[in-house]
């Protein structure tokens, strides 16, 4: 079958020593760095992509992908060690996590999390590589008015379906649209809001968006609240590994949580934590140990765990099969790609099928090396959770700075980055989302290329944006998505809590 | 001072937001920018859109949500925000400012991270500035040689960097 022949040929190039020293430190470094309270996996490659500028694509894709669950590995240590609410990316975790953490069975908690990360990492994998291939089939016969109409569901859905306000997420997105425009119009090389500042030309890098926004802001906003009091680290007492009655009590709730995560992941709209608040519940009600639940339930961080790592690996499918980002984190993704001037969809599964899959070959490395690696190293996590937060901060700022540094090293890039900071506190403080301002700025400008495209062939009939049935539907679902927030009460649980 | 009423999430606010405000027109602004920006485009594209047609649209989008931001301030949706401390936000962003400087003067990566290393730690509350710019110095040190040297990227030089 093609399938497996490709994975095959994937394989012999993702076990290659140097792709395989590659994931290692990519798995290495993502949890290092995910494992910092007040880091999100989308900042956690942000930060590390400068590190991989002078690598071939293939190698640093690859650490790409070790970087991406690194980081949601490192970030369920923290949230069951410190319970940080609304900066991990499962907040279900920490609910049951941390107080099995107080309670001494901390080590327990982090087993079933990554025990439960690899298996619906793995499982979520295996089904990238089976939908991989329908998807780019249909995406073939998309034309412009199609991926357009995508991309605007997409839109909608990170910004107002599942929020707090849809006012405000709008907003975000827009400022990410109009940041988006900053630069050389593709089409007519006319330039656009670039004041006559050359280095504006260029358009605003996304890596300086999203460290600025995701690091300085958050530096800032931590530092503005200093006063409040610190977060502390729960030691991990007792053994490490879990019981048989733990694991009893987790097997079930780890392929739940992935049958909930992988679909919902891998459907091309944003935003929603449906899958872990999904999971939690149903894990609530089908417990044979309902007591527990709000004291530490076990099954209240396998489920959870698994269904936010089946989630994330379900977002690389609308990535590499029709280009679409539907998170942050994906989101920057796409921006490693975009540095070596490869543009995920299915011209790239045609052109460069050793480079797709090579890396979904790695995904798998990559999830047995965070399994082996994880559990023995939580002492050494702990101890980077213990680093005071003068430091961590001081650190995140510096190599923050390293890195907009290496890539641009201009004192106007550097301005954006600042002035990006200063962006990113003011949205925490008056509780505008982030994540939609780094969708907007990275597919803001390929929404409109498509649009532009549609539109000339059509020879200027708007029309055309819904005579084909897959644009007319989508637009629709765009249009239901935005008008349900306004008419449905509590949409705002599925808030997505990933930054 | 009157209460703007209950909202579903979070408290009621008492009184005008002033906050609210100030984004809603800063929003308009935005707004206007755009256009001004957009209208100083000459391209004529035969069919299909021009250059000026997307930013127009996003212009209108923004005219449009600082209204709604508008509302919302006036109805005290916004959430209630703590008292914030205004002297660490300045002492960080201060040192950013440094560094930028340092950097643009072309003093070089070494000194500009120091700089900026002591000054973050010192806006979260440590008193230990000399101790804490040789932390930054060795931290930017220890960067420049792997990024210079292992990556071969470069980063700016100034007088210390050429020592290593």
């Amino acid at each position: 079958m093609d399938i497996f022949a490709a994975l095959a040929h994937g394989m012999v190039v993702a076990l290659q020593p140097m792709n395989l020293v590659f994931a290692l430190i990519g798995v290495f470094l993502g949890t290092a760095v995910g494992v910092l309270p007040g880091i999100g996996p989308a900042l956690t490659v942000a930060l590390l992509l400068p590190v991989t500028y002078k690598l071939d694509p293939g190698g640093s894709l690859i650490m790409f992908a070790g970087i991406y669950y690194g980081g949601m590995y490192g970030g369920s240590t923290t949230a069951i060690l410190i319970n940080t609410p609304g900066e991990s990316a499962s907040m279900a975790t920490a609910l049951e996590g941390y107080k099995m953490a107080r309670a001494g069975r901390g080590g327990p908690a982090l087993a079933t999390a990554a025990i439960g990360s690899f298996v619906a990492g793995t499982l979520a994998t295996i089904g990238l590589v089976f939908v991989a291939p329908y998807l780019v089939d249909i995406a073939v016969k998309f034309g412009p008015e199609d991926y357009f109409a995508l991309m605007v569901v997409a839109f909608v859905t990170v910004s107002a379906t599942f929020g707090d306000s849809p006012v405000r997420g709008l907003t975000s997105l827009f400022i990410g649209l109009t940041l988006g425009l900053v630069g050389i119009d593709k089409l007519t090389g006319q330039p656009r809001l670039a004041f006559g500042v050359p280095e504006l030309l260029d358009g605003v890098e996304v890596t300086t968006l999203a460290v600025g926004l995701f690091a300085v802001g958050e530096a800032l906003y931590v530092v503005s609240r200093r006063h409040q009091v610190e977060e502390k680290v729960e030691a991990v007492r007792g053994s490490l590994w879990m019981t048989k009655e733990d694991w009893k009590r987790s097997w079930k709730p780890w392929l739940r949580g992935f049958c909930f995560g992988f679909p919902i992941g891998a459907l091309p709209a944003g935003g929603a934590e449906i899958p872990t608040f999904l999971s939690y519940s149903a894990e609530r009600r089908l417990t044979a140990h309902p007591e527990e639940f709000g004291k530490g339930a076990i099954e209240g961080v396998a489920g959870p765990e698994a269904a936010n790592n089946a989630s994330a690996a379900g977002t690389l499918v609308p990535l590499l099969t029709l280009g679409l980002p539907t998170s942050a984190t994906a989101a920057m993704m796409l921006a490693g790609f975009q540095q070596y001037g490869l543009n995920p969809g299915p011209l790239l599964f045609a052109e460069r099928p050793d480079l797709v899959w090579g890396l979904i070959a790695s995904l798998f490395i990559a999830n047995m090396m965070l399994l082996v690696l994880n559990l023995p190293l939580v002492g050494l996590w702990v101890r980077l959770l213990a680093i005071p937060q003068p430091w961590l901060y001081a650190g995140i700022l510096v190599f923050a700075t390293m890195g907009t540094i290496a890539a641009k090293p201009s004192v106007v890039e550097l301005t954006m980055l600042t002035g990006f900071g200063v962006l990113g506190f003011l949205m925490r403080r008056y509780d505008f989302p982030i994540a939609p301002v780094v969708v907007g700025l990275i597919l803001g400008p390929l929404a409109e290329s498509q649009l532009r495209r549609a539109l000339s062939i059509s020879l200027g009939d708007p029309m055309a944006l819904v005579q084909s049935p897959i644009s007319a539907t989508l637009l629709g679902v765009a249009f239901i998505a935005l008008v349900a927030p306004f008419v449905v009460k509590n949409m705002s649980r599925f808030k997505a809590t990933e930054d | 001072m009157t209460d703007s009423g209950a909202q579903e999430t979070g408290p009621a606010r008492r009184g005008v937001d002033w906050a609210g405000i100030a984004i809603a027109a800063a929003l308009a602004l935005l707004a206007m920018v755009l256009v001004l920006d957009a209208m100083r485009i000459q391209a004529n594209v035969t069919y299909g859109m021009g250059p000026q047609a997307i930013p127009i649209a996003i212009a209108i989008g923004l005219g449009v949500l600082a209204i709604g931001n508008l509302v919302n301030a006036l109805r005290g949706d916004f959430p209630e925000r703590e008292h914030m401390d205004f002297r660490p936000v300045g002492l960080v962003l201060g040192g950013l400012a440094v560094m930028i400087s340092i950097i643009g003067l072309g003093g070089g990566f070494i000194p500009a991270m120091t700089v900026l290393f002591a000054a973050t730690a010192t806006a979260f509350g440590r008193r230990a500035i000399l101790v804490d710019l040789a932390i930054g110095f060795v931290i930017g040190v220890i960067i420049y040689i792997a990024f210079s040297r292992l990556l071969t990227l470069s980063l700016p030089a100034g007088p210390i960097e050429r020592l290593f």
